[in-house]
């Protein structure tokens, strides 16, 4: 049982797992330490580097001195509506994308035709990683003011008033469209691991269908489930082409304003600030991430 | 070769690529790079020498269909046979003190820089003083008394329509709020951090009652106008304009006249018109980087650009060149292509680098309110 969900558990590492890898014995740990290098080495450039950087910019003034100007900043507009709108937007999309995208990879697991599933995954890797400002368009073309869709709605006497594309309704749909194909993506395969025979076996021992996803089916698929709804949310915080070729700035997303701060036509650039906006998204994901392990534990301690 | 050579052998790799992306190139020439005229160098002459010696010149962020300087940098490749290189063609003025200030001592780093007023004396000490052979016609108010940075061209706001779908052609800001417009009229951007999105609330708030001083009133016209439904925040580009999205937009007169070209032969017929109400006008700057890798090419691009030649071709472009007025008095401007500039009635008055900076702060703190 617990190799099973070893097995099935992609997206994340089982915690309970990890201290149980690393060996005793001097030799094979400083050979195991060797190997580790190159991935401490990347890991060192490209995530702790940057990490460095940006915490001691957040914490400077323009002239070089400490100081804490820049992340009080954040507290007043439109920075913190940045940080409510960023953290909503985020959140309604990977809950919303993660509910709808688990369902869609469900039916297609359950379904017995090889071509449904290969059209499937094969639509979802290519959709997952459609993006940026050719996405803001095609909605525009279909759902604009003067898309196609609304068009021919209008046409038949519906009038959709109160949606708009480029307001928060309109890219919450907007971000489903990549979030959904992302999770079919990462979950499939969590779900192609869990066996129908545990299922029989279940049912064979007088589980009932609701007490086998109680006990057996729930307690497996709760980690992959947890560990792809909050890639879901660090993707969508990452997220910025799109929305800024549709809100020009009406939505004062984080990932948006730090564009601005680096790289405007308007006004001298304020580097520290944008640090201070990226230290608040590492810390918004580390929150996220501790919550994450908090909540796998639990799982784990669930699964037995 | 076991794994665990593989996995050394990788991150040796993944270091020396880190450590390629630095290479760096110390090739200067200390005459020119502190050459304040040609003079100094003994002449024009002498410059071009040093400068097709150099053979290459890295300009950046200069799109080729914007102010004419496609043509512009082809007149000028064909005239002295020297390369240039364009960066990031599509990046702001940020990037481009950006990219002097990282890619210092590089032979990719910038020569000369064009940047919006905002960027000019707060980055003073990044440039190299140096004075063209026209100088004197340049106005004493658009050009750094010492050299370091000069206004090149400019332009008007302007509003632009698809008059094959506006059966009522605007010519004020007062006129968008005519429900006609309702869901057509966009900006290029979002105006706290695009130039001519940021022209326009400034326009805007000229013709209700702001001034230089005052933006607030264009923040609450767009934000009236969004509430109305007359403004949608989507980007006016030309997929945009060309699907139909958005029918009117209002940016810089000389991106508007680039985009009547690029549309021709769609069912998009623009047209443009500088509105009567908010008169605005902006110029940008030249700047000579102080530690450009090719300082006599830097210098002669500049000599070029302030000649009757390159500002002529700017005008072509209908971007106003700043010695325009120098060129009709000595009759050397391209009668033709100034004539084919949209009409402006009255003048401008430009605003300065603290009224910028005050308004980008007020704009910042409430655009976002207001457009919600």
């Amino acid at each position: 049982m617990t190799v099973a969900v070893q097995n099935v558990d992609t997206p994340g590492v089982n915690p309970a797992a990890a201290p149980r890898a690393v060996s005793s014995g001097g030799r094979r740990r400083g050979a195991g330490l060797i190997g580790l290098a190159p991935f401490a080495v990347f890991v060192g450039f490209f995530l702790g580097l940057p990490t460095y950087k940006i915490v001691v910019g957040a914490l400077h003034g323009p002239d070089g001195s400490w100081t804490l100007a820049s992340v009080r900043q954040l507290a007043h507009d439109p920075y913190k509506d940045a940080l409510v709108q960023t953290v909503k937007l985020s959140l309604y999309t990977a809950l919303l994308g993660g509910a709808l995208g688990l369902a869609i990879a469900f039916a297609v697991v359950s379904s017995t035709s090889t071509l449904l599933r290969h059209v499937v995954s094969t639509a979802s890797g290519v959709l997952a990683y459609f993006g940026g400002v050719p996405l803001a368009f095609a909605f525009l073309a279909t759902m604009g003011p003067q898309g196609l869709a609304t068009r021919w709605l209008v046409h038949i006497g519906v009038h959709l008033e109160r949606f708009q594309l480029y307001g928060f309704n309109g890219l919450t749909l907007v971000y489903l469209y990549f979030q959904i194909p992302l999770m079919v993506l990462v979950i499939y395969p969590a779900l192609e691991g869990l066996r129908p025979q545990w299922f029989e076996a279940a049912r064979n021992l007088g589980a009932s269908r609701a007490q086998y996803w109680r006990f057996v089916g729930g307690p497996v698929l709760l980690p992959p489930v947890l560990g792809a709804v909050m890639l879901l949310f660090a993707n969508s915080l990452a997220a910025y082409a799109t929305a800024r070729a549709l809100t020009s700035g009406s939505i004062p997303l984080l990932s948006v304003q730090i564009a601005n701060t680096l790289s405007s036509n308007v006004g001298p650039s304020q580097e520290n600030l944008g640090y201070a906006m990226g230290l608040e998204l590492i810390v918004i994901v580390a929150l996220a991430m501790v919550g994450y392990s908090l909540l796998q534990r639990r799982a784990a301690r669930w699964a037995g | 070769m076991n794994r665990r050579t593989v996995g050394l052998l990788a991150g040796v790799l993944a270091l020396g690529l880190a450590v390629a992306g630095c290479s760096s190139s110390s090739s200067k020439n200390s005459k020119a790079a502190s050459a304040k005229s040609a003079a100094d160098l003994g002449g024009m002459d002498q410059l071009a020498a040093a400068a097709k010696k150099e053979g290459t010149l890295n300009v950046i962020t200069l799109p080729r269909t914007w102010a004419n300087y496609g043509a512009i940098m082809d007149d000028f490749t064909a005239k002295y046979g020297i390369k240039i290189t364009d960066a990031n063609p599509d990046g702001t003025s940020a990037d481009e003190i950006t990219a002097i200030k990282s890619l210092k001592g590089q032979s990719r780093a910038p020569d000369v820089v064009d940047i919006g007023p905002a960027f000019t004396t707060v980055n003073k000490n990044l440039f190299a003083p140096y004075k063209v052979a026209t100088w004197n016609d340049i106005p004493d108010s658009q050009k750094d008394a010492d050299g370091a940075f000069y206004q090149d061209y400019g332009g008007y706001v302007s509003i632009g329509y698809d008059a094959n779908r506006i059966k009522t052609p605007p010519t004020s800001f007062a006129d968008l709020k005519n429900p006609e417009y309702k869901g057509l009229i966009g900006l290029q951007g979002d105006p706290t951090q695009a130039g001519a999105g940021f022209a326009a609330v400034y326009a805007a708030s000229l013709a209700n009652g702001g001034s230089l001083d005052d933006i607030k009133p264009g923040i609450d016209y767009f934000g009236a106008l969004k509430q109305s439904g007359n403004y949608i925040t989507v980007a006016a580009t030309k997929a945009s304009v060309e699907s139909g999205q958005v029918g009117v937009t209002i940016d810089w007169d000389y991106n508007q006249v680039a985009f009547v070209s690029a549309l021709k032969g769609s069912k998009v017929d623009w047209k443009v018109v500088v509105p009567k109400d908010g008169l605005y006008a902006s110029y940008y700057n030249q700047a000579i980087s102080a530690t450009a890798p090719h300082p006599a090419a830097a210098r002669l691009w500049e000599e070029y650009l302030y000649s009757a030649e390159g500002q002529n071709l700017y005008l072509k472009g209908a971007a106003r060149p700043v010695t325009l007025k120098a060129m009709q008095t000595g009759g050397t401007v391209d009668q033709a292509a100034l004539s084919a500039l949209p009409a402006v009635s009255g003048t401008a008055q430009l605003a300065s680098e603290t009224q910028i900076d005050k308004a980008k702060a007020a704009l910042v703190a409430d655009w976002t309110k207001a457009v919600s």
